[in-house]
């Protein structure tokens, strides 16, 4: 045991220390972070110059309400086409010229495309400004009349509300379970695969650099495998806990700057535009904190780590095996690698289904098997436990994939044991099976 | 008590037996050498020894009990044929890591590097990577490695292969220090004059099994052809005697190989009475290349895999 402890602590130290492990621990959320700051910051650069020009001869546009922040609008200046640009207009509306003409398309002409949010603000206005025209002309309802209309049915909504066991209320919103578990069950096949095959390399590199019959004559074969699986696993769970940690800072960094501006602004428009689309855009933004709130995150987050560390140790007691068996080419390994890719592959590609349907059969099953169990059920998990899926399953679930992993462990240990020291030709899978199956 | 006594072991790979029923044993201090062609089953009888493999048949007698791997192995150090070591990780880690895994404490593990790489005027190596070593170097380390934990029993694959007379002196060196010590050592060699110039005992293993074994004065004085040396101060023009019968006639000397029934007093008996002053006289005895040619030379040199 205490020797098995010092190969794990090589085995750590080593990738830990090493140049590229810093580099991706610590530029992975910075970028992340970057790219999120960098569509804000766009965002709000953006949507804050524009200022457009309308001419309006039908006197449909009566630009009433104030302008939203992002976009000014100024009602019929002394600008034609040719010269809006120059008078720092970025762009020129003009609207049909028959009056209550509701058919005809309003043009916009611009020396930019604008972004979808600027597009959709601008069609809001117009649509708003015909709106209101219309029904004043029509059936003299006050501009004041249809607004409080207005905000009054925006501010109803539908909320989902599910009932669990015996009338407990449990949020209903899947949106925010479907893009947890899409996200959670991504992570866990990109890490399987990238900590998987980091196994496979070292055991590689040990039989090609001929060094494993130097520690095998120290230590048994067993030792040397799980120290090196158990070695790398905690790399992999240093990086996530590095990245959580560095996300939270981030984030709060990030809060600490830009969205302070973000919020004022969207505070702003909210005063500014009684019964506007920001006032329910501010309940949405409020009901998804609160569906956020609601998600069992321990649950969800204990469950990903047993998921993570389990799953790991499944795959990586079968890559270790492989790269046991393979002889210094590297495409010897791709071929042998194959029945191991192949169901992480298929596993993505039931998510991708199961996502959609997490109570279908196929889901039920796929989250139970071993082989596919960490994938699919982390995706299942954020949509609600016990009510997607039954404690039964869960438990059921995470027995067989620690008996599973027990059984590769064992498996490959055998496999592992022949194969290291021998050299010349790559083992075929018919050879494997004999070794792991053999007597003694 | 001999440190290490093996009994009729046996091997059998899936279409050959690796080792046929060898036995021999090796008494503490000695500089054993294993001698045999290549694919003679020196690696596979190297490896059940150091714990690697277990026999399929025989036993292992390790200071006088069974052998068990889990325990005795700590107290062999082995030097596999193929060198082995992590290109990337430090010198001097690297030592220490692989001392621990022989059970030396961290402290120990450091203070014996430490004097080892001294004693061998490693010392500025102990950042520097194993890549930036050269072939002779890296060789030097794999030794220091294999005796760092002060084994009872070492067993070396091709110890010089891959040296300059410099390093291959100092290495030899440390070996009779180590054997001088009380640690006994197996040499595993296809290098013949080295054997002869070392070894105290020597085993000569082809096809799995033992051709023979003992001290390398007994092994040559076996297959001595009772041949001689003789320098004289003139040849005679004729030599005409029942004892012995000239093989090689030089300017200065004869080799001559002695009849059965006669002994060298009857060849020196013969130039005295013709009144030749004998200036030198000396057996051959076979070097163990000779032995080693003249025992396995006429089997067919590559082993033929038997139908499974």
């Amino acid at each position: 045991m205490n020797k098995t402890w010092i190969i794990i602590q090589r085995e750590y130290l080593s990738r830990v220390k090493k140049k590229s492990f810093i580099l991706s621990t610590f530029l992975t959320p910075v970028l992340f972070a970057g790219v999120i700051g960098i569509i804000v910051f766009i965002t709000i650069r953006n949507s804050d110059k524009e200022k457009i020009a309308v001419i309006d001869n039908s006197g449909t546009f009566k630009n009433q309400h104030d302008s939203l922040k992002s976009v000014k609008f100024e009602l019929n200046p002394p600008v034609t086409k040719a010269n809006f640009y120059l008078k720092g207009y970025s762009a020129i509306l003009f609207s049909p010229h028959a009056d209550g003409d509701t058919t005809s398309d309003w043009l916009l002409y611009s020396r930019k495309s604008f972004g979808v949010i600027t597009t959709e603000q601008v069609n809001e206005k117009i649509r708003k400004e015909i709106e209101n025209t219309l029904l004043l002309k029509k059936f003299r309802v006050s501009t004041t009349d249809i607004d409080s209309i207005r905000s009054t049915t925006t501010e109803i909504k539908v909320k989902p509300v599910r009932l669990g066991e015996n009338g407990k209320v449990e949020n209903g919103d899947s949106t925010l379970a479907y893009i947890v578990g899409y996200v959670a069950s991504f992570l866990i096949y990109l890490t399987l695969f990238i900590y998987g095959a980091m196994v496979m390399r070292g055991v590689m590199e040990e039989k090609t650099n001929r060094i494993a019959e130097v520690i095998v004559s120290s230590v048994k074969p067993f030792q040397l495998m799980i120290g090196k699986i158990v070695g790398i696993g905690a790399v992999g769970l240093t990086q996530f806990f590095l990245w959580i940690i560095l996300i939270i800072v981030f984030s709060a960094v990030i809060g600490a700057f830009i969205p302070h501006e973000v919020l004022l602004q969207a505070q702003h428009a909210n005063d500014r535009l009684p019964g506007g689309e920001n006032n329910a855009a501010m309940i949405q933004l409020a009901s998804t904190i609160h569906t956020f709130t609601t998600v069992n995150w321990p649950l969800i987050v204990g469950c990903f780590l047993f998921y993570f560390v389990f799953g790991y140790l499944f795959y990586a007691a079968l890559f270790a095996a492989v790269g046991s068996a393979v002889n210094e080419d590297p495409q010897d390994a791709q071929s042998l690698m194959f029945p191991i890719t192949m169901p992480l592959i298929l596993a993505i590609i039931i998510m991708i289904n199961a996502i959609t349907h997490p109570e279908s059969g196929l889901a039920k099953w796929s989250s139970i098997i071993p082989f596919f169990s960490p994938i699919i059920m982390m995706a299942r998990i954020p949509f609600g436990v016990p009510g997607t899926v039954p404690w039964w399953q869960l438990g059921l679930s995470m027995l067989l994939l620690v008996g599973g992993f027990l059984f590769t462990t064992w498996l490959s240990a055998k496999i592992y044991r022949t194969a290291i020291l021998m050299y010349g030709k790559k083992a075929t899978w018919k050879e494997m099976w004999k070794w792991a199956f053999r007597k003694s | 008590m001999p440190l290490l006594e093996v009994r009729h072991l046996v091997k059998q790979y899936a279409t050959q037996r690796a080792v046929d029923d060898i036995s021999f044993s090796i008494e503490p201090g000695t500089i054993f050498g294993l001698l045999g062609p290549n694919g003679a089953g020196k690696t596979t009888l190297l490896r059940m020894i150091t714990g690697i493999f277990y026999p399929d048949e025989g036993e292992i007698i390790f200071e006088g009990r069974k052998f068990k791997p889990a325990e005795d192995i700590l107290r062999i150090g082995y030097m596999p044929e193929e060198r082995g070591l992590y290109k990337k990780m430090k010198i001097g880690e690297q030592a220490l890591y692989l001392a621990q895994l022989k059970g030396l404490t961290k402290e120990m593990a450091f203070a014996k590097t430490k004097e080892w790489f001294l004693r061998l005027e490693m010392q500025s190596w102990w950042t520097k990577k194993v890549e930036d070593l050269s072939k002779g170097m890296s060789q030097k380390l794999q030794f220091v490695i294999t005796v760092l934990h002060e084994p009872k029993l070492i067993i070396l694959d091709e110890p010089f292969s891959g040296l300059d007379p410099v390093n291959s002196n100092l290495i030899k060196e440390e070996i009779y220090k180590l054997a001088k010590k009380g640690c006994t050592i197996i040499f595993s060699t296809h290098r013949m004059e080295q054997v002869e110039e070392i070894c105290d005992q020597i085993m000569l293993v082809n096809k799995g099994r033992k051709i023979l074994d003992g001290s390398v004065s007994d092994v040559r004085q076996e297959f001595r052809e009772t041949l001689f040396h003789i320098s004289l101060d003139t040849l005679p023009r004729q030599i005409a005697s029942g004892s012995f019968e000239v093989v090689e006639q030089e300017e200065q000397g004869l080799v001559v190989k002695i009849k059965d029934g006669f002994t060298a007093n009857d060849v020196l008996q013969y130039f005295i009475q013709q009144g030749i002053l004998v200036k030198e006289f000396h057996e051959i005895l076979p070097s163990l290349n000779d032995i080693f040619i003249k025992l396995i030379g006429d089997t067919p040199k590559a082993r033929q895999f038997q139908p499974a």
